[in-house]
């Protein structure tokens, strides 16, 4: 299992720029922003949270297509199903590699863009903070679209249309966790709710997952 | 008692559904005929929306049916899972697209409605935005239909999103009831409430409300019937090229 985890790390690190990428779609979102609303600072202050939710998650999804789809063309995919490693392992292992070189950096980095955003000072801590927790239910998520995406030519499209609503809850009480805390009003609230979305789709996602790629392997 | 695994057999549930099909459909005309004629010119405007409480014999039961299409799904999707029977996975498949048809006929009279009560044609209510997602869900759940060619695969493979979907819908709906208080009015329709909507509106609407529920299952045997005749050519089709 970590021998899978490094080879997927690895994977995504060197190849095709996969790790790069990511963070470079997020700069571009952050990026546009301004010119499509305008430079005025208030407004973006107020804005910020949302949009860095938006453009993490818009990166996020960006990669998703990479989880499974080269597996399953150069067949290793069926080699994993032979392994004794069960499935249910395999695609957690997978959407944790995906959460490493997408959902971490993008984390890391948010506070500079946040910058870039004008966020208020106390805002930083709790974009982190959410980020942090809701970033790994956004791999996990995407890691089942992914699954049931794996056998279509082309299912980029399709890919993301079953996948944004999926993300509704999670980015729902992210961007809420990101706002409420630049607002300096209460986060306990969305942030157990976000917390438990995140641990519960780790728990129980991983088995609808492991499902859907049997049937695509039959 | 038959069991009502037999008609899981596409013969005997096609020689049902061709009994069965012509008094739904006549159920489900008369039924609308009746509870839209007497909603929409033998009841009394509202004292405060005027006539544009009319409005209520098309939104209330397609918005009911939307929610029960989909609910439909997952219990024909769970059949599939569990018992491998056809004609189940292809009745899911023929409700989604009625499903999304009426959650855009719920969302397009509200709008209508919205517009002079609110005075807004939209709004980012609680009740609004669920339902725009649900119309998502129905588009995703058809796309990906559309996409896989092998039928038993697919019908796997939208059984499951089916599944996760309804747990993420229910989660979306209580997401966004926190995320945004809402316009849209509470349940008026319950049975055990004490404050509901007047008698005078409430006898046609229920027959508007059955007249939708026997369209829907009119549509939805009729479409499950072409699905299964649909299959079926194709296999004849398949033999006739290897004879």
């Amino acid at each position: 299992m970590i021998a899978l985890l490094r080879r997927d790390f690895r994977l995504a690190m060197r190849a095709g720029g996969g790790f790069g990428l990511g963070l470079a779609f997020f700069l571009i979102v952050v990026v546009l922003v301004p010119f499509g609303v305008g430079h005025d600072t208030a407004l973006l202050a107020k804005i910020a949270p949302g949009i860095l939710w938006l453009g993490a998650l818009l990166s996020c999804l960006l990669s998703l297509d990479r989880i499974l789809a080269l597996d399953w063309e150069d067949g290793s995919l069926d080699l994993l199903a032979v392994s004794p490693i069960p499935m249910e392992a395999v695609v957690t292992i997978k959407a944790l590699a995906h959460w490493a070189t997408t959902g971490l950096p993008l984390t890391l980095v948010a506070p500079v863009f946040g910058v870039l955003l004008g966020l208020p000072e106390a805002g930083f801590y709790w974009l982190v903070i959410s980020l942090l927790l809701g970033t790994p239910a956004l791999s996990v998520i995407g890691t089942f679209g992914a699954a049931l995406t794996v056998g279509i030519k082309r299912g980029g499209l399709l890919l993301s249309l079953l996948v944004l609503p999926l993300y509704v809850p999670t980015m729902i009480f992210g961007a809420e966790l990101a706002r409420r805390g630049a607002e300096g009003l209460a986060t306990t609230t969305p942030l157990l709710m976000l917390a438990g979305i995140t641990l519960g789709t780790i728990a129980l996602l991983p088995f609808a997952s492991a499902m859907v790629v049997r049937i695509n392997l039959r | 008692m038959a069991s009502i695994w037999e008609y899981a057999n596409p013969v005997k549930f096609s020689r049902t559904v061709q009994v069965v099909l012509p008094w739904v459909s006549v159920g489900a005309a008369v039924a609308l005929a009746v509870g839209l004629i007497w909603g929409f010119f033998f009841t009394p405007d509202d004292y405060r929306q005027g006539s544009t409480v009319k409005i209520i014999y098309l939104h209330v039961p397609a918005a009911l049916m939307a929610i029960n299409a989909w609910f439909m799904m997952l219990v024909t999707s769970l059949i599939w899972l569990i018992r491998r029977h056809h004609v189940s996975a292809l009745a899911a498949k023929a409700a989604a697209p009625i499903g999304a048809v009426m959650t855009l006929i719920a969302l397009i009279t509200g709008a209508i409605w919205g517009q002079p009560m609110w005075g807004t044609w939209w709004e980012w209510d609680p009740r609004l935005t669920v339902f725009l997602i649900l119309f998502l869900f129905y588009l995703g759940y058809i796309a990906l239909w559309e996409a896989i060619d092998n039928p038993d695969t697919a019908a796997d493979l939208t059984s499951v999103l089916c599944l996760v979907g309804s747990v993420f819908a229910v989660l979306s709906r209580y997401a966004v009831n926190f995320w945004n208080q809402g316009l849209h009015q509470g349940a008026s329709l319950s049975l055990d409430k004490e404050e509901n909507v007047a008698d005078v509106f409430y006898f046609p609407l229920l027959v508007c409300i059955a007249g939708f529920v026997l369209l829907f299952v009119a549509l939805v045997l009729l479409r499950t019937r072409t699905e299964i005749r649909r299959r079926r050519l194709k296999a004849l089709i398949a033999r006739e090229r290897m004879a």
